[in-house]
């Protein structure tokens, strides 16, 4: 509304022009001339007093705005399953986070300004010239459809343009970033020359559709000025016939052309503004796509009220799976009808080939997915009727390819548990962590991002200690000593046997050595239980853990 | 460039009423970024002709444009008289004349356009080449302390940033100068007392969005910066998601997000909150002087001292003129964000690549050229390295090793054993002590040189997107299909590849969806085995891989190790006993030396390492 009474003023000033040249200067009063220069200037002062109120409430809006989309979306994101996750991909959710949020915080600002702007300036323009001389106005109006047309076929040439452009950026991103993750071999095979031979051609090729586009597009910008110029030729020359039957007056003409040039500036802000409006929308999508998943809050609200289960046993196993099968991708299962029992402090050590569904095991025992057929017991109660938050909270977990946060050591240990820094300490030790952190320089040293100053033994460690840290009910290790040698490992599994006796643990591995200790082994093949039991029963009965341990240890 | 700059500067200096600060911040930005903006220069100069061209366009299409107004009051002009004393002719002649104008004037600007982007692709393909050089020249680790991310965004944001911002500010500068120039003359010869009201407009103008672009630009750079911290803060929780999930620290995460959520929205606020008073501002100034124009106008009008027609093409120049002069601040802030972007760029241009210290016996290569002469012979002698000054991660390194040898490099995470790689491939020149390869000190060789002499099998497969032939190829560059097909058999992948639709010509995706991790590494090996060098590296996978795979693995590396010098980064205990030699190495030195038997008699620090397998 402030917008509106803002641009209406500058409205008023083309026409109070009009009335000055065709009125008060022929009746030759200069009092009147000066007053209507100081409406002029009020008018003025208005206008510009209630845009930049205007604009400032907009920069307001737009704000607020997308605080809270921006915060919704993250919550959303942080909660989102990973099943969901995974579909989406991780980059995808992080660029709609970053690029697209940024992409309608500019459109919501600039939508509010020009949106109000260029509509009112336009109309309002067009309703002032029909009240000046509704003839010229329709001249003018005539020269309208004309640029429609001019627009609506560049974009249609244009836009197959663009989008075969992003195709080929697309190949010059992967290019980029494949020779970057080879950058050794292609050093190694001294083969620069032919990679860039290969940039070359892509760079080319990216060059000359973004040529080819951009030239198409430029064709707007002078089509229009032409048609409006040559509108405004046209207006003079009606006017000229007008004037001299005497149907109009010059002054008239003067305020057409103020007016044009208001017009002319509305529509170039609204053909901006479409662009900006294009891009944020297919922003605005994604965010939204995401914004309408259905995130881990509702599954647990719609789930708790299960059945509870498995009574009336002499002794409630602490981790049970019965007849647990799962598939990601709901085609082929990942897992298929696996069981197992746990008791209190025992060990379970699980072994198979990349894609065997090791991990799986720990993904559906934390309920990042949920099982397609049987079900996993926790202390006799089905995970699902467990309040997420409480279910994970019995866990001390380090993945596969787990990541460190930018922070110091401690942060990274404690990770908001409101655990103390003795507590820190021990896990540290207990991790066989505390040499490399105090040549650090101690638990406040900064790590980079992703631990970047570590190597890949030293993460591990501050990631056991991290899971050790909370003194958990359940320690699950996948793949997390990989990167350690045998010594270290070796003293690492000491030092849990000793002094977390009472913990139950899940270690999902490939090398023998890390479960051979465990009380019981699980060998999966492509989803299924190839084997279960001790190693000296395994090695006596499962011929695909015997091959295992033969290529590895070749004792 | 710095010439319209240096306009703008004295039109700050003519109207400025506040003291004088020298010669103003915007000159001062300039200076500080002289560099940068020579080196943008430098690239748009390889241009000059079409440059010029441009130039020449876009004065004449503004010219142009600047006489539509003295013609249309001329037309005025002529209707003025009133009814029926409308002199058509002169009408129609004018009118003819600005229909001839304006048309050429936008073909003009077309053409300019298209001049323009043509440039400025041909730059942007300069740019990027030149950046992807100098990252194919940097040394390895760069990439290992470098995100993917950072880098791809130089290559394609920051270059594409810096090249709208050349191609169109120039032409927008260019175009400010001769329309401000021209609508002041234009307005001079028309009447020059009217001007005289500029010299009360432009000042203010100029003051203003000074005033405005003083406040802003501090708080732009703060923007960026929330901004910035906001987007890593999400990178890196999003990427550890399941992490956070496991320790249920999405409360605590998601209030550190809304902590810096609300930094970036006001930081952007507070930036929007003067920034957006520029436009209004910009057309309250136009309004103002709209309005003094028709006061005094109408004033000169009734003294006789001005026609209406003038008074008309007046206005419309006025519009002209004072508009693009508060377009200047709106391009010094692209100019802004184009200077931060090239300064990225620039950055990564100004990495320091890999010394070519083997150029000095470039000429001495006729004597030992390529890689048929190097037998395998390699000796390391006291090698001191670190990768940081004062970190060293190999302390007097010495080993010697004879043709045909399997050396066994085994030792706890962090000792050395792929720094020894590095130095060996000359990834990294020692910083003390000699390498030499047959007796030649390999700093003395090329790099292309010491590299071909080794064929290389990492842990982490690459193969890039293009067909199996393509990738088995890429080590050599005249192969036969034989030969390649010879590879693959006695790499055990042969039958695989025939087993797929296209054969050879199948095409490898690049998320490796329709290959396996075991058959990338089986492709990996042939790749090798087609170098035909006498020294092979192995870093020897962490057991990824089905056992029958792994058998295959097992065998297609003995194969490519026969007869060749190898060294092995081992983890498996079957591949460290079957070495010639097993060099156990600690804290970046060589603590024991033998074969299995020998060390375990030792009892030192491989006979632990064993025990703790066993364990």
């Amino acid at each position: 509304m402030i917008k509106f009474t803002g641009t209406l003023m500058d409205l008023f000033l083309p026409w109070a022009l009009a009335y000055m040249i065709d009125t008060v200067i022929p009746a030759n009063g200069r009092r009147e001339i000066l007053l209507w220069g100081v409406f002029m200037l009020v008018c003025s002062v208005l206008a510009v007093t209630f845009n930049i109120l205007a604009n400032r409430m907009a920069a307001r809006v737009a704000g607020d705005a997308i605080y809270v989309i921006r915060n919704d979306l993250f919550e959303k994101v942080m909660f989102l399953p990973d099943m969901q996750a995974d579909g989406l991909t991780r980059p995808s959710l992080i660029s709609r986070l970053t690029t697209d949020t940024y992409h309608v915080h500019q459109m919501l600002g600039r939508i509010q300004r020009l949106g109000v702007r260029a509509p009112i300036l336009l109309t309002g323009g067009i309703v002032m010239t029909l009240l000046l001389d509704p003839v010229l106005a329709g001249i003018l109006l005539g020269t309208l459809p004309l640029l429609t047309i001019v627009v609506i076929a560049v974009s249609k040439r244009s836009i197959p343009l663009y989008a075969r452009l992003q195709e080929s950026l697309d190949r010059f991103v992967r290019l980029v970033r494949e020779d970057i993750a080879g950058i050794r071999v292609i050093k190694a095979l001294s083969r620069e020359d032919y990679e860039r031979k290969r940039f070359g051609e892509i760079n080319r090729e990216v060059t000359e559709r973004e040529r080819r586009a951009a030239i198409t597009a430029a064709i707007t910008s002078p089509a229009m000025n032409i048609l409006l110029n040559l509108g405004m030729v046209a207006v003079i020359v009606a006017g000229a016939i007008r004037v001299n039957a005497g149907l109009s007056q010059v002054g008239k003409i003067l305020a057409f052309m103020s007016y044009f040039t208001i017009i002319l500036n509305a529509l170039l802000s609204i053909s901006r503004m479409f662009v900006a409006v294009s891009k944020a929308a297919a922003s605005a999508e994604r965010i939204v796509r995401v914004l309408e998943t259905e995130d881990e809050r509702e599954w647990e609200r719609a789930e708790t009220d299960r059945d509870q289960g498995a009574d009336g046993e002499t002794e409630i196993p602490h981790i049970a799976f019965e007849g647990v099968s799962f598939s990601y991708n709901k085609i082929g299962d990942n897992l298929t009808d696996i069981s197992f029992s746990l008791k209190h402090g025992e060990t379970l050590g699980i072994i198979g080939s990349t894609g065997s569904g090791k991990s799986t095991v720990v993904n559906l025992l934390m309920r990042f997915y949920d099982v397609d057929q049987g079900r996993i017991c926790l202390d006799g109660k089905d995970v699902r009727t467990i309040k997420l938050s409480d279910l994970r909270k019995r866990f001390g977990a380090v993945f596969q390819n787990d990541v460190l946060f930018a922070g110091d050591i401690y942060e990274n240990v404690s990770l908001g548990r409101g655990i103390g820094k003795e507590q820190v300490k021990e896990a540290l030790e207990h991790a066989r962590a505390e040499e490399f952190v105090e040549e650090k320089g101690g638990i406040w040293e900064k790590l980079d991002i992703r631990g970047a100053n570590l190597s890949g033994g030293q993460k591990q460690r501050l990631l056991i200690a991290r899971a050790l840290a909370g003194e958990p009910e359940i320690l699950v290790l996948d793949d997390s000593s990989s990167a350690l040698d045998y010594r270290t490992e070796g003293e690492l599994r000491r030092e849990l046997r000793e002094n977390f006796a009472d913990t139950t643990c899940i270690v999902v591995a490939q090398r023998i050595s890390s479960v051979m200790g465990a009380d019981h082994i699980l060998v999966l093949e492509e989803g299924r239980e190839a084997g279960y039991g001790t190693h000296a029963e395994l090695m006596e009965r499962c011929e695909v853990y015997r091959e295992i341990e033969r290529s590895q240890m070749g004792f | 460039m710095t010439g319209s700059m240096g306009q703008k500067g004295s039109m700050g200096q003519k109207g400025r009423t506040e003291a004088a600060d020298g010669k103003g911040p915007i000159f001062r930005y300039l200076m500080e970024r002289k560099g940068t903006l020579r080196r943008m220069g430098g690239y748009l100069w390889k241009d000059r002709g079409l440059l010029a061209g441009a130039f020449f366009m876009t004065a004449a299409s503004n010219l142009l444009a600047l006489l539509g107004p003295l013609l249309s009051g001329y037309a005025v002009d002529a209707i003025e008289p009133g009814a029926g004393k409308v002199d058509f002719q002169r009408v129609f002649f004018y009118v003819g004349w600005m229909i001839a104008l304006y048309a050429l004037s936008a073909l003009l600007s077309y053409g300019l356009s298209v001049l323009m982007v043509t440039v400025s692709r041909k730059v942007v393909r300069r740019m990027r080449e030149d950046v992807f050089d100098r990252l194919l020249s940097l040394p390895a680790g760069y990439f290992d302390c470098h995100q993917t991310g950072d880098l791809l965004s130089r290559i394609s944001y920051d270059i594409d940033v810096v090249n709208e911002s050349l191609s169109s500010d120039l032409i927008q500068m260019l175009t400010t100068l001769i329309t401000v120039g021209g609508a002041l003359a234009m307005m001079v010869v028309l009447s020059p007392y009217l001007v005289l009201v500029f010299c009360f407009t432009v000042p203010l103008s100029i003051c203003i969005t000074r005033f405005i672009t003083g406040k802003t630009r501090p708080l732009f750079r703060i923007r960026s910066g929330a901004l910035g911290r906001l987007n890593g803060f999400v990178e890196e929780k999003v990427t550890g998601q399941r992490t956070i999930k496991a320790y249920c620290g999405e409360e605590m995460t998601f209030g550190q997000f809304a902590e810096k959520n609300r930094e970036a929205v006001e930081a952007y606020y507070k930036a929007e909150y003067y920034g957006s008073t520029v436009g209004p501002m910009v057309n309250f100034i136009n309004n103002l002087s709209l309005s003094l124009i028709s006061v005094f106008g109408a004033f000169l009008y009734m003294m006789g001292m001005m026609r209406l027609g003038q008074i008309s093409s007046f206005v419309l120049y006025s519009r002209k003129f004072s508009g693009p002069i508060n377009e200047l601040a709106n391009i010094f802030g692209d100019l802004q964000s184009a200077v931060a972007a090239a300064e990225r760029v620039f950055g990564l241009m100004d990495e320091r690549p890999e010394e070519e210290s083997g150029e000095l016996s470039e000429k001495k290569r006729g004597r030992a050229d390529g890689t048929e002469n190097i037998k395998g012979q390699v000796e390391l002698c006291h090698v001191d390295f670190g990768y940081e000054e004062g970190k060293e991660i190999l302390k007097d390194f010495s080993l010697q090793v004879s043709p045909g040898e399997t050396i066994a490099v085994a030792g706890p995470t962090g000792a050395g054993k792929t720094t020894l790689i590095n130095l060996l491939m000359r990834f990294y020149d020692p910083q003390s002590g000699t390498i030499l390869a047959d007796g030649r000190n390999i700093r003395e060789m090329s790099r292309k040189q010491v590299r071909s002499a080794y064929a290389m099998v990492l842990q982490d497969t690459w193969l890039f997107h293009g067909t199996i032939y393509e990738n088995l190829s890429y080590g050599r560059e005249k192969v036969s299909q034989k030969e390649v097909i010879d590879a693959a058999k006695a790499a055990h992948i042969h039958s695989f590849i025939m087993q797929l639709p296209d054969g050879y010509d199948t095409v490898l995706k690049e998320d490796g969806t329709n290959i396996s991790k075991g058959q990338k590494q089986l492709l990996t090996i042939a790749r090798a085995m087609l170098q035909d060098c006498r020294m092979v590296i192995l870093d020897e996978a962490t057991s990824n891989v089905d056992t029958r795979t792994e058998v295959r693995i097992q065998q297609a590396m003995g194969r490519l190790m026969e007869g060749k010098t190898c060294f092995i980064i081992a983890h498996r205990l079957s591949t460290i006993k079957n070495a010639d030699r097993i060099l156990v190495v600690d804290h970046g030195r060589a603590v024991e030396q033998g074969n299995h038997m020998e060390l375990m008699e030792k009892r030192g620090l491989y006979y632990q390492m064993v025990e703790a397998q066993k364990t």
